[in-house]
């Protein structure tokens, strides 16, 4: 499943609902992502975090859609919000659930590693010194192509 | 043909989405940024170093020797950093 939204969540009851009514799950894997207090040595007082609305839906259903084919999975979600969030706020959540933990730990950090690359989000850093563009980092592109070479 | 721009590419250009009727001579997305960078200082701004600028054609990511027709819509962006 695929959100794209403003608003929050809850992790403890997205994460329970990857495996509630399905006794065929043996594991779940999720990861959610922050933010970070400190950018280098400035201190952020905020992120802003802007999306191509329409391509970012479409992006993620086929990372998702990768991974299904991919890995034997029950359940897969993906949760990113945009707009303006705040240090220690949640912005992502991946998650998957499968009959055994190696494809449920698999299938979580290729979903991660993807959508990193490829859906199109942008963040905004507010620190002191004003608005700051955050750039790419190449380990988010060396990420992306382990899953090229191994495939699940 | 619809144009849009994302993080600091808006920025530079000043608007996030335009319609534009690029000449016939523009023939993919490589041609596309060429005639754009004709077209005033924001652009020339934010086309100046096309190694960090990534392109979209009807929501997909694509290379830069894409094909384009007038009905197409094109986006504009710097790497993405989402997650």
């Amino acid at each position: 499943m695929i959100r794209v939204q403003q608003e929050d969540f809850d992790y403890a009851e997205e994460v329970a609902a990857m495996s509630e009514g399905n006794l065929g799950v043996g594991g779940v894997v999720a990861f959610s992502g922050l933010v970070r207090e400190m950018a280098g040595d400035s201190e952020i007082k905020s992120m802003t975090l802007e999306h191509y609305p329409g391509m970012t839906e479409k992006a993620l259903a086929e990372i998702e859609a990768e991974a299904v084919r991919r890995w034997p999975l029950e359940k897969t979600l993906i949760i990113h919000r945009y707009g303006r969030l705040e240090p220690g706020d949640q912005i992502v959540l991946v998650a998957a659930s499968s009959a055994h933990r190696d494809a449920a730990f698999d299938a979580c950090r290729f979903l991660i590693d993807w959508l990193k690359t490829k859906a199109p989000f942008w963040k905004l850093e507010e620190s002191d010194k004003g608005g700051q563009w955050v750039d790419a980092k190449d380990s988010d592109n060396t990420a992306h192509d382990r899953w090229l070479k191994e495939e699940g | 043909m619809k144009i849009l721009y994302f993080s600091w590419v808006r920025d530079r250009v000043g608007v996030g989405s335009e319609e534009l009727s690029p000449p016939d001579s523009v023939a993919n997305v490589e041609g596309l940024v060429d005639w754009l960078k004709s077209q005033g200082d924001g652009y020339q701004k934010a086309f100046d170093d096309v190694s960090i600028i990534r392109a979209a054609v009807n929501q997909e990511h694509v290379q830069f020797d894409h094909p384009l027709t007038l009905n197409d819509e094109v986006a504009f962006f710097p790497p993405v950093t989402g997650g």
